[in-house]
């Protein structure tokens, strides 16, 4: 346990060099698109970046139910690295978005349904974050996070229905079907390339969490998963 | 059934008693009315376009006080904990609390359309379907609001939790009751008003069966 294990170091590894693969092939082999020009390059970073959000918010919501069944610590250890690098991704994407939206549109920020939904989950899932540092007891951190988790990650959609009712102006999603297929290999390679990259720090960042849930609750830590409502009264045991 | 009966019972008799709070925060939410058109300038036809939004803003800034108020009570003198040890069940404590923090909301709501009205000249005649959105729309707040209470009064810093977690979660809520509101106020030659109000109640159901699931993990412990 002392020693880091190198399982996400290399997928870290792997997917920074993914990342650098894919982006020099789509900065410099890949030809321009018509009509947007050199800027819709950051589409293979950018559209990457979405579905490894939602993906790593996703991973985040399956943790908060696995916690909430099973009471195993090391679901909230994962639910807080899972949840961290989701709100690092769409902070990331509407970064990006902003980027691409001012020489396309002419604006930095628009209303539209996606940069919408983006930033109400990184304020929604921040808030839950900030949740967990103001909450000193782990047990009641785990349990409220993952309820919190799980109410967000339902009002995602709706969200999403109702900007898109409200306003609606974006592009058709990218994906390697609407995309001519010249891009594809370059946004293939980055989204492996961000998805190794984000699953080898949640591995890293859980297991710092994990760390630091066992000097919370304190020697002696059974190696049996302890419940949630036990929690308590082992850090109370130990003083 | 009984058991949040008997919640509802308590808590709407704690708030009838401590009214003078519940005037306070509608005094909140009738002030606030006030400084947005100090925002807009006394531009009357474009208050008065705006009216809905302000009023849903303002009865959103005055639901943190409200709902953080309804477990600020259940703090003191640890009174949330000897609730749980009553042979009750969650659920109805849950739902007793979220249903008579609905109705302070809906009677804020209410009470706030006059304040609309005067100082932004927004009246409608359709007062049963503005009554509608109302309820629709306190019943989206009310649901998770009690939730997030829940956790939040238990916590340090707990004035700027409660409307960091619950202000994104609500973002449906009040698009589609502003604009529902807008459509009462302005004209719907559309008939746009059903899917906003239809939104609002699927918002409500919604979170009103996932509150009531959650609900019971988060008080435990």
């Amino acid at each position: 346990m002392r020693q880091s294990p190198t399982g996400p170091k290399v997928l870290v590894a792997l997917g920074v060099a993914l990342l650098l693969a894919g982006s020099w092939w789509g900065l410099t082999k890949a030809p321009g698109e018509v009509y947007m020009g050199e800027v819709q390059r950051i589409m293979y970073v950018h559209v990457p970046t979405a579905w490894n959000a939602m993906l790593a918010l996703t991973f985040a919501f399956v943790c908060a139910l696995c916690f909430l069944l099973t009471n195993a610590w090391k679901w909230d250890s994962r639910l807080e690295a899972g949840m961290e690098m989701g709100v690092v991704l769409s902070l990331l994407l509407c970064t990006q978005g902003s980027i691409w939206a001012k020489p396309t549109w002419g604006v930095w920020w628009d209303w539209d349904p996606r940069l919408t939904t983006t930033a109400v989950m990184v304020f929604a899932f921040g808030g839950i974050l900030a949740l967990r540092a103001f909450v000193d007891d782990p047990a009641r951190r785990a349990v409220w996070s993952a309820v919190a988790c799980i109410v967000a990650f339902v009002d995602v959609p709706i969200v999403y229905f109702s900007v898109k009712w409200w306003n609606s102006l974006h592009q058709a999603q990218s994906t390697p079907q609407t995309v001519s297929s010249a891009f594809h290999w370059p946004l293939r390679i980055n989204a492996f390339g961000i998805l190794f990259l984000w699953t080898g720090l949640v591995g890293l960042r859980s297991r710092v969490a994990a760390l630091r849930l066992r000097s919370e609750l304190g020697p002696p830590l059974p190696d049996a998963k302890p419940s949630v409502t036990g929690g308590s009264r082992i850090a109370g045991s130990a003083s | 059934m009984k058991d949040l009966l008997a919640a509802l019972r308590k808590d709407l008799l704690l708030q009838w008693r401590g009214r003078a709070q519940v005037i306070a925060i509608f005094a909140f939410g009738a002030a606030a009315l006030l400084l947005f058109s100090f925002a807009i300038g006394p531009d009357s036809a474009a208050l008065r376009e705006h009216a809905a939004g302000f009023l849903w803003l303002g009865l959103l800034l005055a639901s943190t006080l409200a709902l953080a108020e309804s477990f600020e009570r259940e703090m003191e003198e640890q009174a949330l904990e000897g609730l749980l040890l009553l042979p009750a069940s969650t659920r109805g404590l849950y739902y007793g609390k979220a249903i008579a923090n609905w109705a302070h909301l809906a009677l804020l709501g209410i009470a706030l359309v006059p304040v609309m009205v005067v100082l932004y000249d927004a009246a409608t005649l359709r007062l049963v379907s503005l009554l509608g959105v109302i309820l629709l729309g306190t019943a989206g707040l009310s649901a998770p609001g009690t939730l997030y209470a829940a956790m939040t009064s238990q916590t340090r810093a707990r004035q700027t939790l409660l409307p960091l977690l619950l202000f994104p979660l609500v973002v449906p809520v009040l698009l589609a009751a502003v604009k529902a509101t807008s459509l009462l106020i302005l004209g719907d030659p559309m008939g746009q008003l059903r899917p906003w109000t239809t939104l609002l109640a699927a918002f409500a159901v919604i979170h009103w069966s996932i509150g009531g699931l959650l609900f019971g993990r988060v008080v435990e412990d």
